[in-house]
């Protein structure tokens, strides 16, 4: 994945609680066995709605969307994460994540932004207010600004999980690391385990 | 040792690297692999010059996309088509034993699981699917990956995890009779909110949860991710050692005595403590309809409808609110006195052959309602096989239902098992979200018993409303 550092832009104010991956991607989205293009299904559902808030003209551009409480719950298709990049999202903040979405956001580089209540009220409303309301997200600082609203929050990520996103580090080669370690255990297994053969 | 819970006991025995400050390295003992999740982590593979690193622990079944409709008939779609055909493709070239639409081991990944025998206690099991927590059943500590963490797992068959929090959630009494493993996990979830589970592994324990079947307790535990628990255990014990006993996979002769001292062993010692405990009255637990579109939004059969405006908390409330406005109903109707057009038994939740036996014995010698869709689509090839033994799917067809091939069907739509905008479904499956069986529609998470009841008076009833 490509290093995520600061973060600056506009954000859209999703308004809603337990945004769901169904809604995030629906179902018929996931029939792709390729892993791009799937910014067109971007709550696809909710889009056909005018007037929901990705169709209003002011949010256009917008790298950065603020939700509600419990985003991400339900599947873990990894495919909802690839709908929010592909559609140009690079950051997703709300209060609270569901575990698979979360962990999902930082294999592929969207950074999970989880910040108090009172901080993602604040945003949602004042994004609403000002759609060019500039915000600047520092990972390594683990700090969320809005200068022109004076807002100053802090998140926090895994240690481990800030220097996966300011390397852009692969899960994969870091785990390789290990290999000598991973064979031993293999031989340390107990005979009954099954195996699929 | 001080005293572990079983969720660490696992976690332990699987541990492969620790350095402070970055997450565990746990081995994998078995990933499950379906056809959605899993075309772009072979992509990735190919793209690094990638193998699988144990084809032998990882085993693929076509589930998500397959028609339910007869074997001989072509998939229509072909989008559906190709995926089924790029997982067959993929398993070939990695060497990975796969169940193909028709093949007799074919079904929902989390019913062949454990019905090979495949799934033991005190094991890890992975799956590109959130539902893998139905594994927890037999005490292994199995969770839903997303398809970078697939790839991972087949490049290296282990993955980078931080330890979650351990939540024990413990049912304490009987449930009533009538009231199913369903109902009790619908009533949990209604309780603790579909964020209350965010970060824990839960273990269910208490005297309910241990006199349940391995159906009910995988009933149980595939929910947990409904509360946002990203893993469920049970502890083992003699109904899981019989459960598994000559299962196909299972060990035979010495090896499984050896095996099963080695299961029971990963239970919770006495003393143990977690991060969070929850206790659930198992006697204060109805039949359960969900109104709304998350499964937290659950009432008893015999409640109405809440009123949103009755909701302290804002967020709660205007979620209620729009959960209404989207379901079609009104504040204050009672449950019991909803329409439903179609009738769904089947879902890694509940299709196994004992939700089969519970809806045919309710709907034996009854006819559906008039106008009423129903579709019965058993969890596996070996579960339709068993059931048609029993004859239960002539019980099913005479009473005016639909038996079907075996696949995940109406639970999420991707095949052509949908519902139409509008329509309204009491289904056994998992999940109500806005759209999830089909765009509009709209899905009331039951038991197969209120399923089967429903099916025959055609508005949300329970058994004894038969009599
Ligand atoms: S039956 Fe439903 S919940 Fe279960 S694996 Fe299939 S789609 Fe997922």
């Amino acid at each position: 994945m490509k290093p995520v550092t600061i973060l600056s832009g506009h954000a859209v104010p999703l308004q809603r609680s337990d945004v769901d991956t169904d809604q995030i991607i629906p179902s018929d989205w996931l029939k792709r066995v390729e892993r791009t293009g799937f910014g067109a299904g971007l709550f696809s559902e909710w889009r056909d709605d005018r007037s929901f808030v990705l169709n209003d003209e002011r949010f256009q551009g917008a790298t950065i969307l603020v939700a509600g409480p419990n985003f991400g719950t339900g599947s873990s298709r990894e495919h909802a994460v690839w709908a929010l990049l592909d559609y140009g999202f690079e950051a997703v903040i709300s209060s609270r994540f569901a575990d698979i979405f979360f962990s999902n956001c930082t294999k592929q580089g969207l950074l999970p932004v989880t910040v108090s209540p009172e901080v993602a009220d604040t945003l949602l409303a004042a994004v609403a207010a000002d759609p060019g309301l500039e915000i600047t997200i520092d990972v390594a600082r683990g700090t969320v600004e809005a200068p022109a609203i004076a807002l100053s929050a802090t998140f926090t990520l895994e240690p481990f999980t800030t220097e996966r996103f300011v390397n852009g580090w692969d899960d994969i080669g870091l785990t390789l690391r290990h290999s000598d370690e991973l064979t031993e255990f293999e031989q340390s297994r107990p005979a009954f385990l099954p195996s699929t053969r | 040792m001080s005293p572990r819970t079983m969720a660490e006991k696992v976690w332990d025995a699987h541990l492969v690297h620790r350095t402070d400050g970055e997450p565990d390295l746990l081995y994998i003992d078995l990933h499950l692999v379906h056809e959605v999740t899993s075309p772009q982590a072979f992509d990735g593979l190919r793209l690094a010059g990638r193998t699988v690193r144990r084809p032998d622990l990882t085993i693929a079944t076509a589930d998500h996309n397959v028609p339910t409709t007869a074997l001989d008939l072509p998939i229509e779609d072909p989008i559906s088509k190709k995926q089924l055909e790029v997982l067959t493709a993929n398993c070939a070239e990695f060497g990975i034993t796969c169940y193909n639409r028709g093949d007799e081991n074919q079904g929902i990944v989390h019913v062949i699981g454990p019905e090979l025998g495949l799934t033991q206690p005190g094991m890890t099991i992975v799956c590109g699917d959130s539902h893998t927590s139905t594994h927890g059943a037999f005490g292994a500590l199995a969770f839903g990956i997303g398809t970078s963490e697939v790839e991972h797992v087949l490049a290296t068959q282990s993955l980078p995890l931080i330890r979650p929090k351990t939540m024990a959630i413990t049912v304490t009494g009987a449930l009533r009779p009538g009231v199913t493993a369903k109902d009790l996990v619908l009533a949990i979830i209604g309780a603790i909110g579909t964020g209350g589970g965010i970060g824990y592994i839960v273990e269910y324990r208490g005297d309910a949860i241990a006199n349940l079947s391995m159906e009910g307790r995988m009933t149980v535990c595939n929910m947990s991710i409904e509360a946002g628990a990203r893993a469920g255990m049970i502890a083992p014990d003699a109904t899981t050692i019989e459960y598994l006993r000559g299962k196909a996979h299972a060990p035979t002769g010495a090896a499984f005595d050896e095996a099963a001292a080695a299961w029971l062993a990963f239970a919770t010692d006495e003393g143990a403590t977690f991060d969070r405990e929850v206790v659930i009255d198992a006697s204060t637990v109805e039949p359960q309809v969900s109104w709304g579109t998350n499964p937290a939004q659950v009432a008893p059969i015999s409640a109405t409808v809440p009123d949103p405006e009755a909701i302290a908390d804002p967020a709660e409330r205007d979620a209620a609110a729009r959960a209404l406005s989207y379901m079609g109903l009104t504040a204050g109707m009672p449950i019991r006195s909803i329409d439903v057009q179609t009738v769904f038994i089947g879902s890694c939740t509940n299709s196994r052959i004992e939700d089969l036996r519970l809806a045919a014995s309710v709907m034996e010698g009854r006819t559906v309602a008039e106008g009423r869709r129903v579709l019965v689509v058993p969890g596996s090839h070996r579960v339709k096989r068993q059931a048609e033994a029993e004859g239960l799917h002539e019980i099913f067809t005479a009473a005016g239902a639909e038996w079907r091939e075996p696949g995940c069907s109406m639970c999420l739509a991707m095949n052509p098992d949908k519902l139409a905008p509008g329509e309204r479904s009491a289904s056994t499956s998992n999940r109500n979200f806005e759209g999830r069986q089909g765009r509009g529609g709209r899905t009331h998470l039951v038991s197969p018993a209120v399923a089967a009841a429903t099916a025959i008076l055609g508005h949300f009833a329970t058994p004894e409303d038969l009599q």
